[in-house]
């Protein structure tokens, strides 16, 4: 077992039986399941618009390499500039030569999960640039010092009184139990920062290949202050982002608030199109648009498992893993977590390192059933798995016990002979690990042998043809 | 199962060549293995009109994903399925004078979109009672070698589930596959828990 995997063990252990945090993570997710299911209430066809959003996000990641030119000439044609950066030190390089070039000091950010993917915020901090998180959520987590726990709601772990003693402890404000007093705190810290700031960093939610434009959207206007203030705009995309055409936002835009958080849309939606033109009152001098592959293409070039890159970040697959929701978001120890981070990992990072991912889900399958765009992300799992073994990642007594039991099963005899071997040693007293119920005092297969054949066959209509079996 | 087949004037076979489908195999990721006993499996029961089985679980791996193996699937139906889809059949004529309630098997609800099903057969049992828990479609989390491996994540999914049961006040929770009521019954009889598990096919016996 790897490092990775023996820590993933410890702290899934510990935070299973950690009571406070289950109650936490039932509380908001049962907000999260009633204002979710309102939403899908308001599609005329919740099924239908998945359908079609799967077909779109196929269409885009099948010929991605057409839609990101024509994003990146349309990006160019409305005065921005786009860097393809392959991996996440080409990304940070680009925007710390940006930073250098235009001799920035203070940095805004909105919330954005390929930032934290890239890790920027210590890249820039290295170079001692002033990097500020505007999300409330993203904000508490700077301020904790702890990665997001979700990738849309990133204290999702936390409650009020919580928040209220880290603003306590870490920005020296009173103590308050009023929710409106500590998002009044933030706000009064965080304009500050909006106003000093050189750059604006985002991330974006679509990236729209017919105009070249990004998607955003949020809920506290800290987005689309993070890119009309600051002199300079940074967008950094994982190029799985594209849509084809910005009236796809018509369906992806419903799709996302209602997955992500159960709102009809969120309360800002903006797309940017390009740097302050000519007689415009606001917006940067500079656009910038950095389209991230660090590993993406490997997914890409996996036809089996392409359409994970139809991820939308929705987190609605997080939401309704009931291994998430015991274990929580640290614990995966990855940028994102849940099933969908469970299926992309191991191709985005070190195969070997994360092959536990897949293996920590009971494949219930309840990810597939809310996943928006049709991502089959059960069975990816079951793929991951396959693949771990083909590349002998497997622990060599795990692979010895399945030839052993694939010897046993191959044949009815030693089938038979294990079924009672079994039986005995837990009439023996033998007290498995678990709690495991008394074997039966007989067997199926000898009830069959003496009384349930006879019966059987007693019955009349066994001379009629074939008959159905019982396994 | 025999029983209520016998009584809907079913004939059974149970060939004694069978052993298991593979899916222990298969969901670990062992899919060489799993191919050897979806071959056999489908040489065990070649020329029977139908194979039942009293689990969702072993049903979804022959039918979705034999395939994915090669395999062809050899026409395979889980209990409440058989009953209720293919002979068209609700009322058994079982009597089991019990408040219940029904725990989805994960690959039943999801694999097979099998929910209405046992509960139909359910309704018809005299003297039962169904009620419906909170988290009837949330996993048990046995879920095979994933209950070995991680077994706390395992027993804090048992937790919820058996606290979404014990809600109810039933006597019985009632589900379509075994692996499911032997993770459930750990937890109820480890921590006392009143409520006893037990199949449907079980139910559908008793009269």
């Amino acid at each position: 077992m790897t490092t990775t995997a023996q820590q993933f063990l410890t702290d899934a252990t510990a935070k299973a039986a950690d009571l406070r945090h289950r109650a936490v993570i039932q509380s908001n997710m049962a907000s999260y399941n009633a204002a979710v299911a309102r939403g899908k209430a308001r599609f005329a066809d919740w099924q239908n618009a998945r359908s079609r959003a799967a077909q779109i996000k196929w269409e885009t990641i099948n010929h991605l390499d057409r839609y990101l030119e024509q994003f990146e000439r349309n990006v160019i044609a409305s005065g921005g500039h786009v860097c393809w950066a392959e991996t996440s030190a080409d990304a940070c390089e680009y925007i710390l030569s940006l930073a250098r070039r235009h001799r920035v000091h203070n940095v805004v950010k909105s919330k954005s999960m390929t930032t934290e993917e890239i890790h920027l915020n210590d890249a820039l901090e290295a170079t001692g640039i002033h990097v500020v998180e505007t999300d409330l959520g993203e904000y508490i987590c700077q301020i904790r010092g702890e990665p997001p726990y979700h990738i849309v709601t990133p204290v999702m772990h936390l409650t009020k009184e919580d928040i209220a003693r880290d603003f306590h402890e870490k920005l020296g404000v009173p103590l308050t139990d009023s929710a409106e007093e500590l998002t009044m705190i933030a706000r009064r810290k965080l304009r500050q920062e909006f106003l000093s700031a050189d750059m604006g960093i985002t991330g974006g939610n679509f990236a729209v290949a017919d105009t070249g434009m990004i998607a955003i959207t949020e809920n506290e206007g800290n987005a689309r202050l993070s890119f009309s203030l600051p002199r300079i705009h940074v967008a950094i995309v994982g190029i799985e982002k594209l849509i084809p055409r910005v009236e796809d936002l018509a369906l992806f835009w419903p799709l996302l608030s209602t997955s992500g958080t159960g709102q009809a849309i969120t309360s800002y939606s903006s797309l940017i199109g390009g740097p302050r033109g000519d007689g415009e009152p606001d917006g940067p001098e500079e656009f910038h648009v950095i389209l991230l592959d660090n590993g993406r293409t490997r997914l890409l070039a996996d036809a089996e498992q392409r359409d994970a890159l139809h991820c939308i970040r929705c987190g609605a697959c997080l939401n309704a893993c009931p291994v998430y929701q015991n274990i929580g978001g640290h614990t995966y120890a990855t940028t994102y977590q849940g099933p969908i981070g469970s299926v992309i990992t191991p191709h985005l990072r070190d195969a070997q390192e994360w092959s536990h991912l897949p293996y920590a889900s009971s494949l219930c399958g309840a990810c597939t059933d809310v996943c928006p765009v049709r991502i089959d992300l059960h069975h990816h799992l079951l793929h991951n798995r396959r693949n771990a073994v083909r590349r002998r990642f497997d622990h060599p007594l795990q692979r010895l016990a399945f030839h052993a039991w694939l010897w046993t099963m191959q044949s009815p005899a030693r089938y038979r002979l294990a079924g009672k071997l079994g039986a005995l040693v837990c009439r023996l007293g033998f007290k498995p690990p678990r709690d495991f119920p008394a074997p039966a005092q007989e067997s199926f297969r000898d009830w069959w042998g003496k009384v349930g054949q006879a019966s059987c066959l007693s019955n009349p209509e066994r001379k009629t043809g074939k008959m159905p079996v019982l396994l | 199962m025999v029983k209520v087949l016998r009584r809907l004037n079913v004939a059974v076979d149970y060939p004694a060549a069978q052993t298991c489908c593979g899916q222990p195999a298969f969901n670990t990721g062992y899919w060489d293995e799993a191919r050897t006993l979806a071959k056999r499996y489908g040489e065990v029961f070649a020329g029977y009109d139908a194979i039942v089985s009293p689990s969702g679980s072993c049903t979804a791996m022959v039918r979705n994903f034999y395939p994915e193996l090669g395999t062809p699937p050899p026409p395979t139906y889980e209990f409440a399925e058989f009953l209720v889809r293919k002979l068209g059949v609700t009322d058994v004529g079982a009597r089991f004078p019990a408040k219940v309630t029904y725990h989805d098997s994960c690959h039943a609800l999801r694999e097979l979109r099998l929910k209405d099903e046992p509960r139909q057969l359910l309704r018809k049992v005299k003297g039962l009672e169904l009620v419906e828990m909170d988290k009837a479609e949330t996993c048990c989390g046995f879920g095979g070698t994933f209950s070995v491996k991680f077994p706390m994540i395992s027993y804090a999914m048992d937790e919820v589930k058996c606290q979404s049961i014990a809600a109810t006040s039933a006597e019985y929770v009632v589900s379509g596959d075994s692996s499911c009521l032997m993770q459930i019954d750990g937890y109820l009889r480890r921590q006392n828990l009143p409520a006893k598990t037990i199949s449907l096919a079980e139910v559908l016996a008793s009269t």
